[in-house]
This record gives C-alpha cells, structure tokens and sequence, in this order.
C-alpha cells in the first residue's frame, strides 16, 4: 500500500529534472554568483587593498555608526515586541485586529518614505525642527535620526514573530503559574519566555540584519557626512559613486558576511523551534 | 475591556505598545498625512501629473509588476523542487532563497549592477546578444526579481506541504497522469499562496530602493523610479511634493497589504 502511495506521488523523471535544473539554474544565477562576485570584487586587488579598505577611519566610523544603529533599536524592539504580543495574544480588547495590522506598517512603507517621515517631524522646516533647533538640538543628519529611522524600520520583526507562537501557545500555563501565586516577572521569566526563546531569538537576528542594512530610510535622514552619520551602506554606496569599487565591495562583503551569518542562524533556530 | 483570563500586564503592556507604536509609527506617518493635507489641492494635483512624476509611476509599478509576474512562476518551482524532493545541499539551496532577504540592498544593488554591466559577468554575455540590462528598466526589474524572490517561495512551501498526499494518490487513482494531478489539484490548491506571495513581492517592489537605484541609471522619463523622485524632492526642499508623492504610494501600497491579508486570510480559513 505505502509502495502504491509512494509511486502515485512520484513525479516522472524529466519532471523532476526540470524543476531541479531550474532552481538551481535561477537560485544560481540569481542569488549564488551575485554573492560570490561581492568577494570576488572585494579581493580583486589583494588582500592587502581589501585590509586597507576596511580599516579605513572612515569605513571603521561607519562601522560604529552601523553597530549604534543595531544595539539601539534591536533591543528596544526585544522589549516592544514583547510587550505587543502579549497584549494581542494574552487579551481581547476592541481595536485589537487593528492595532495588529498597525504593527506591520512599516513593513509595507517604502524605505524612503520612512526616512521622510522623520524630515518631516525634526527637519529644518518640520513640525518639531525648528523648536529643537531654538533650544539647540539637531534630529535630522545626526546619529540620532539614524536611530530613529533604524527604531521604525525594524520594529516590526520581534512582535511579528512572536504573535504567532505566542498566540498558538495559549495561555493556560501562564493562567496556572499566576493562579499558583507567581508574579507577573516570575510568570514572564519561567512560563512564556522559555517556551518563546527561539521565535524571539529568530526575531531578534532578523531585526539586526535590517538595522545593520538598512539604506534608504538612513539614506534620507543622514546626510551623508562621512565619518559622522554614515553607515557601513551609506559608505559602499559613497564608494562606489566615486569609482573605488574595491573598497565599495570590501565593505559589501562584510554585510555579506552579517547577511551569511543570519541565513544560518534563521535555519539553525528554525530547526530548533521544530523540535 | 480586559480579556476572561487572570494574567497580568494587561494596562503596562498595553500602555509600552502604544507610546511605541504612537511614538514611532502613528506621529510621524500622521505628520505626512497632515503635511500632505496642508499642501493644497492645486499643488498635490499639479505634482502627480508632472510628467517626471508620471514615469516615475509608470516605470515603479510596471517594473514592480514585471518582477511580481516573473517570481510567480519561477518561485512555485523552486517552492516544489525543495518541499518534494531530496538533495544533497538541499540546506544550502534553502538558505539561498533566503539571501535576498538578510542582504542589504545596497550590496545586492552596487552588485546586480556590476554583474550587468557591459563589462560585467553577466553583461558580456547579454550585450553582443543586443540585450542592455544595466541602466535599463530591464536592470529594474532584475534587481526586482532578487528583492521578491524569497516572498513567492516562502508563501507558497508551506502551503505546498499541507496538499496531503491522499488527493493526490486518489487522482492517481482514479486515472490521472501525473501532470494531470498537478494541474488539477496541486496547481489550485497553491494558487492563493502564489498570488499572495506576488502580492508582497510587488509591495516590496514599488517601494524598493537600494537594490534598484544603482541598476537603474536614473535617467529622468526613462528609468527614474518613485523613491529616488522624491528622494530628489527633499534634496530640493520641497517637502510638499515629497510628501504627495510619498502619499499616494503609501495608499497604494495599503491596499495592496490589505488585499494581501484578505487572501491570506481566506487561504487559512480554507485550510482550516
């Protein structure tokens, strides 16, 4: 019976040819080559050229700045994400499905108009700009709008998901750990975080590879000045546009490598989750 | 308005998410409405219909378009080809479907656009062929294609693992070639997930910017795309226009996240 099954389901050999040779045919040309020319390009003139270029002042400003970026906003979303996937899995209140899709939002915004919406707030001719800048504060082309429109491009990632574990989980052993006389913490830090560490570990990586990415929304709000408010992107790309493809590549290739790191780790821990 | 259980953090957690999402997302994107508001009907009528605007429209949402249409048939195969069958490096082949979306789009764009060049690997190829990619809407569309791929194909595994094999050997059974079965029953039973992932495919697209503003080569009428015109926008100071533009994408691509939900939605209530 499990014979007939199995030979029922099995697809004829051509059939199976072609579906083979036409993923590996566009994953290859699409994906792979693409990412081995990053190092290729990085290591065209040398090891030594390569060095020089990341270890540039500039590169390694960039560097920091991209790091700030990340260990601002990733655990601030840990935090956040947390706390509205409790709320929308843990209650039922009205405007919940709302406040669901309100959460996904900047993930349907363009990069730019993200970055937009910050010159409109603390730009020179924004809404807040110009009382900031009376008492002597800048937003816009400083490190601190970076933050910012990393905060909002990323914020999406940990809540999103964490709702679906959380929501499949249910509450009861919350339910019975509160009934038992744990505290709200104690019930948080032995219930519900054990059980969701992996989903909101996965949360975390994928909000780190965009904070560390992320390039038109900081784009738009940092001005460019190098050594200041650029990123580990916004140097590849200035790079690049000045002909040093090199040291734009060099540069690639470490966010390569960030991206690398993450594809692994979200396929490890997606494993994990399984088991 | 709280919840039947007992569980605490019910008003801290509700208090956190709201500072943050009013904060973060509500105040600034109700600032661009309000701004957009402000502009005046003349203005924001006069900036959509300037003709830079116009192809900047055109050259975003058909480019978008196009890419959405070439993953929808090619991730489904690759969708197939890693659910059905086993490989050796099928890990590494499922890994690489999810490199378009870890790697930062200005890598994936100085990249594609050094590939296509005429000089590039792929370049040298396609140019004594006739066929321009780099600076074209076609260099658009593929560095599209890279941005949407892992959509279609990670919408459609999970549902392709759900066809439970029963249908199928009942096809089988009752006389069905091979291909029959697929057409007839794996085909509609993953089509909702097609069309959702090419959905998210092609919001990501119209909006996309890293990843296509080296290939592009910007040249105003021709290969110019939406973000990039309002990038130049604000470099102008004018945010007015900034704004309108980035309005009307915003609304666009609300309704596409919108049909995209509802079509998930039915697809779950389907399954379920």
């Amino acid at each position: 019976m499990s014979k007939a099954a199995s030979s029922s389901t099995r697809d004829p050999a051509w059939l199976r040819i072609l579906a083979f040779s036409v993923t590996l045919g566009f994953l290859g040309l699409v994906v792979l080559v693409p990412i081995v020319s990053v190092f290729v390009n990085a290591f065209a003139e040398g090891v030594g050229a390569y060095w020089e270029a990341v270890s540039h002042p500039d590169a390694l400003a960039a560097m920091r700045m991209t790091l700030l970026a990340a260990v601002c906003s990733v655990p601030f979303n840990a935090v956040c994400g947390f706390a509205a996937a409790w709320l929308v899995t843990r209650f039922r209140f009205p405007g919940r499905d709302f406040l669901v899709s309100l959460i996904d939002v900047p993930f349907s915004v363009s990069p730019v108009i993200s970055g937009l919406v910050f010159v409109l707030l603390f730009g020179s001719q924004g809404w807040f700009g110009p009382i900031l800048e009376d008492l002597g504060i800048r937003v816009i082309f400083t490190p601190v709008a970076i933050v910012l429109a990393t905060v909002f491009v990323t914020f999406p990632f940990v809540a999103r998901e964490l709702i679906p574990v959380m929501e499949e989980q249910g509450h009861q052993a919350e339910e019975a750990a509160v009934m038992l006389g744990a505290g709200a913490w104690d019930t948080i830090r032995r219930v519900t975080l054990p059980s969701v560490k992996w989903a909101l570990l996965y949360g975390l990586i994928l909000s780190n590879a965009r904070a560390m990415g992320e390039f038109g929304a900081v784009s738009v709000v940092s001005g460019h000045v190098r050594g200041e408010t650029n990123t580990l992107p916004l140097h590849a790309e200035i790079l690049y546009n000045e002909y040093d493809f090199t040291g734009a590549f060099a540069v690639a290739s470490l966010l390569t490598l960030v991206a690398g790191a993450t594809v692994v780790l979200k396929a490890w821990l997606e494993r994990k989750a399984r088991k | 308005m709280k919840g039947s259980n007992k569980l605490p953090g019910f008003g801290l957690s509700l208090g956190v998410t709201m500072t943050w999402l009013s904060l973060i997302v509500l105040i600034p994107l109700g600032g661009m409405f309000l701004k957009s508001a402000t502009i005046g009907w003349t203005e924001f009528v006069d900036t959509l219909l300037d003709p830079q605007v116009v192809s900047a429209f055109r050259v975003s949402f058909s480019a978008a378009l196009a890419a959405a249409a070439i993953n929808a048939v090619f991730g489904p195969v690759l969708a197939w080809t890693l659910v059905r069958y086993e490989f050796p490096g099928k890990r590494l082949v499922d890994g690489l479907v999810d490199v378009p979306f870890a790697l930062p789009t200005a890598v994936a764009g100085i990249t594609l656009t050094s590939l296509y060049a005429p000089d590039g690997w792929y370049g040298r190829f396609l140019e004594p062929l006739g066929i321009r990619v780099a600076y074209t809407w076609t260099g658009i569309v593929a560095a599209l294609v890279f941005v949407g791929l892992p959509f279609v194909v990670r919408t459609v595994q999970p549902v392709l693992e759900d066809v439970p094999s029963e249908v199928e050997d009942a096809a089988a059974a009752l006389g069905a070639s091979r291909l029959q079965t697929i057409r007839r029953v794996i085909f509609p039973a993953i089509l909702p997930a097609v069309i959702t992932g090419a959905m998210l495919s092609f919001a990501r697209a119209v909006g996309e910017y890293g990843s296509v503003v080296f290939i592009a080569g910007n040249i105003p009428l021709q290969t110019e795309i939406l973000p990039l015109v309002i990038i130049t926008k604000l470099e102008q100071y004018q945010y007015g226009q900034a704004t309108a533009i980035a309005t009307v994408m915003l609304l666009v691509s609300f309704v596409f996240l919108f049909l995209g939900n509802y079509l998930q939605g039915r697809l779950r209530r389907r399954a379920s």
